[in-house]
């Protein structure tokens, strides 16, 4: 491990980075799929306390935010060596895994929206990628 | 809606001091502690987190993910404000896709 003296415009470690930022977004959606299962564990009206607690308690919410924090040093590690207003957007990539996720685990229907959305979001986010540091 | 806007911008300011944060990194386990700004960082996004918990329970999904996606037009201000990030079209125009994109999936998840 190198301590953060590389270059920022390595166009190289900003590849990098930018694959890592997408293997965050895949494992943040799985988390947000796992919180959402979880839930339901939540009664109507939860304090902050309570949501702590059903955090800590429920296995799925407890997994889901375990991977949060797996994703977050992901983050941390990507984030050394890239531009963050090139890597921050990515995160969105998130809300297209999520959408393909609820599809296939919550049974939720496709349609043209959400379609269109996934496009425009991957679209924006190529561009990104495309884009190196001057 | 509110909560969520909230969620945004703490959140932004979470990966803001991550980045700073892991800019400082290095190999020993002290440095890892002491580094105040890496632990503002994932206080910061804890708090967005269960903001964004709470937001979600709440309200209409096809306002809120459009304001998820704000906190990216947040960290990109403060890219260039702070860290002095250069703001290119291209960050601009992939900006506003990603914008319209989760407004578009926002519509949809109804």
């Amino acid at each position: 491990m190198s301590t953060s003296t590389v270059s920022l415009n390595d166009p190289a470690q900003q590849r990098r980075s930018f694959i890592l930022v997408v293997c965050c977004t895949i494992i943040g959606a799985a988390a947000q799929v796992l919180i959402k299962k979880g839930a339901g564990a939540l009664g109507a009206n939860p304090t902050m306390l309570q949501t702590a607690i059903a955090m800590v308690l429920t296995p799925a919410l407890f997994a889901g935010y375990s991977l949060y924090g797996i994703s977050t040093i992901l983050l941390v590690l990507a984030l050394r060596h890239g531009q963050l207003s090139l890597l921050y957007p990515v995160f969105a990539m998130t809300y297209v895994w999520v959408t393909i996720l609820s599809v296939a685990v919550f049974h939720e229907s496709m349609n043209p929206y959400k379609l269109a959305g996934i496009v425009a979001i991957v679209a924006g986010i190529a561009v990104l990628g495309k884009e190196q540091p001057a | 809606m509110a909560w969520v806007m909230g969620a945004s911008f703490f959140g932004s300011f979470g990966a803001l001091f991550l980045k700073i944060g892991a800019g400082k990194l290095q190999r020993n386990l002290l440095s890892l502690i002491t580094n105040w700004r890496l632990l503002l960082g994932i206080a910061f996004y804890l708090f967005s987190s269960v903001l964004f918990v709470f937001g979600v329970r709440k309200g209409e999904l096809s306002v809120l993910y459009p304001m998820v996606a704000l906190g990216s037009v947040w960290t990109l201000l403060w890219s260039r404000l702070i860290l002095g990030e250069p703001l290119t079209r291209p960050k601009l125009v992939a900006l506003g896709m990603i914008l319209c994109g989760m407004a578009f999936i926002g519509m949809g998840a109804r």
